[in-house]
């Protein structure tokens, strides 16, 4: 750093003159001690699992081959991995769909002149700070089969809610959506806040209802905190592994195996460390098409303005 | 006047039922297993504190305080660093250097760490930072960096160049106009950087499973983990674990609201 120090301190010395001092940049030694972090821990990492996705490497030394495609064909007949495919996909829509949709409401609701309007975003957020293992146990208990206790002592039901392989991943959903939908609140609000209120004024004097204002004033200008929640959202649901690995372990059976429990077990239960970066390569592919689709869209809506 | 009182009623009654599950949680922590047994939904009578004595030490929650803090602290401490200084050449430079090194931070934002999950577990056991607090700051300096550079050089672009270059005119290097002039005016964004990663870093719960786990060094997380697979049965004592291991995060989020909230609204609008 202080070599960085002093030669750009000479340079700026050995050109003097307002214009070109103002217009030098600072060197690329500035962004030298992040780099090397950065390349370390993610770059070199990333080049290197995706390179043992195509190899059968069990962990135990150094013995690995190369097999090609092998790891992806064995995943097209490995019902854990299909059905995890198809269950990442499922949560993550239903996740997307209802947080946003509930975050979307309170956002409504609490933007209005409500006297407890503060309390209550405190009480909405208040969730997304606190870990998803955590939350994910309270909601184990919550989700109770005795009649008596939780969800069923409340609404007078008799559901086995996390045991039942076909309610099992929708239960989860619902814990994603009760921690983050607070999240989804907080970026529709400061959304809502940014729309003039002139322009609800001058709607009102033309005679638009309330679902028309909603509909023509305030959507189209939410479109920037829509973008940002829904590719928070759909990153965040291909990529769920704490709640799940804390409530279900993926069971029962297969019926909540998700991509990220899949791999953590293939390469840390089974030891099938080639498989597992086979299937995490599968996963990053999901979020990258779906950041790169989010910044297609963002790029033409900056243009369009 | 009487609209908005009505959609007070019913924001109200969503929020009470939104709390049902943190009624649970406190109301059965205070509970002796017989009361669980016999009234889970009720209020506890009469209420008893010996879950919460009884789970700060099974938890081994002192020391997981005490290493989450120290983890957490030390690496937003190297983020703001390094993601700061790394910002300040990328949002000023006018090279192609500059415009490349920028979209490969970005890439970072994009790869999930899975996918270098098992090189990173091999590359830090070799270089012996398995289950030590080195290796947990290691990773989360480098898997936050990207979103960490993301944030200060679109903040950085934004200030008028001509604060340095004052500085400069009078005779100070880049290193001294960036430190005494540039950094202190990033503290809206540095704010924001902190109270993101902070939440990020101290619930992080599958690398740390990985790296401290039966180590001695877990992060709260981590030990509240491994706590309730101990005592899965026992509700009441399992919820006060999850309530202690819970309220520092609750406590300082109450007391930062509107920063916290702030942060997290604007965290990532680009």
């Amino acid at each position: 750093m202080t070599m960085t120090a002093t030669r750009a301190g000479t340079t700026a010395r050995r050109r003097p003159g307002r214009r070109r001092i103002a217009t030098l940049s600072p060197s690329w030694l500035f962004a030298a001690p992040a780099l090397v972090v950065y390349a370390a821990v993610v770059l070199y990492p990333s080049v290197a699992g995706t390179l043992y996705a195509f190899t059968d490497w069990s962990g135990i030394g150094a013995d690995r081959s190369f097999i090609g495609l092998e790891n992806f064909r064995a995943m097209l007949h490995d019902d854990q991995a299909m059905g995890s495919i198809g269950n990442t996909l499922l949560l993550t829509v239903a996740v997307v769909v209802v947080q946003n949709g509930v975050g979307l409401l309170l956002a409504l609701g609490v933007h209005a002149k409500l006297r407890s309007r503060a309390l209550l975003r405190v009480v909405f957020f208040a969730p997304v700070v606190v870990s998803p293992v955590m939350v994910a146990f309270l909601w184990k208990y919550i989700y109770n089969p005795d009649p008596s206790a939780g969800l069923n002592g409340l609404l007078g039901l008799r559901v086995d809610w996390l045991g039942d392989p076909s309610l099992a991943l929708w239960s989860i959903a619902g814990t994603v959506v009760w921690q983050y939908a607070g999240y989804s609140m907080v970026i529709f609000l400061a959304g809502l806040e940014g729309v003039p209120k002139e322009l609800h004024e001058a709607a009102m004097i033309d005679g638009a209802g309330a679902w028309q204002r909603f509909r023509y004033v305030t959507w189209p200008l939410l479109a920037p905190a829509v973008t940002v929640n829904l590719m928070l959202s759909t990153i965040g649901g291909l990529k769920l592994f704490d709640q799940v690995f804390a409530a279900t372990n993926g069971g029962p059976g297969y019926a909540t195996e998700t991509l990220s429990t899949v791999l953590y077990k293939q390469a840390f239960v089974f030891g099938k460390f080639g498989y597992s970066t086979a299937v995490a390569l599968v996963l990053a592919i999901f979020v990258a098409a779906v950041s790169l689709v989010q910044i297609h869209y963002t790029r033409g809506r900056e243009v369009a303005q | 006047m009487r609209r908005t009182f009505l959609l007070e009623i019913v924001m109200i009654v969503v929020a009470v039922a939104f709390l049902f599950p943190v009624y649970a949680l406190v109301t059965l922590s205070l509970k002796d297993p017989s009361q669980i047994a016999r009234t889970p939904l009720a209020l506890p009578a009469p209420p008893t504190g010996d879950n919460f004595a009884k789970a700060w030490s099974a938890a081994a929650l002192g020391p997981s305080l005490m290493n989450s803090t120290v983890i957490t602290a030390v690496s937003l401490v190297a983020l703001i660093a390094l993601g700061s200084f790394a910002a300040y050449y990328l949002a000023r430079a006018k090279s192609h250097l500059g415009y490349g090194l920028y979209v490969l931070f970005l890439l970072g934002i994009v790869l999930p760490f899975q996918l270098g999950m098992i090189p990173l577990y091999q590359l830090v056991t070799d270089l012996g930072l398995i289950g030590t607090h080195a290796g947990m700051i290691l990773f989360y300096t480098g898997i936050q960096l990207p979103f960490t550079v993301f944030l200060y050089t679109g903040f950085i672009r934004a200030l008028p160049r001509e604060y340095a270059s004052a500085a400069q005119i009078d005779g100070a290097s880049h290193l001294t106009a960036f430190t005494k002039v540039v950094f202190p005016l990033l503290r809206p964004i540095t704010g924001t950087v902190l109270i993101l990663n902070a939440v990020f870093i101290w619930n992080d719960f599958f690398t740390p499973l990985l790296y401290l786990g039966g180590s001695g060094y877990e992060t709260v997380p981590v030990s509240v983990f491994a706590f309730v697979g101990q005592y899965v049965s026992d509700h009441g004592l399992v919820f006060a674990g999850l309530v202690l291991g819970a309220l520092p995060i609750v406590v300082l989020f109450l007391l930062l609201q509107r920063y916290v909230i702030k942060g997290f609204a604007s965290g990532l609008k680009g």
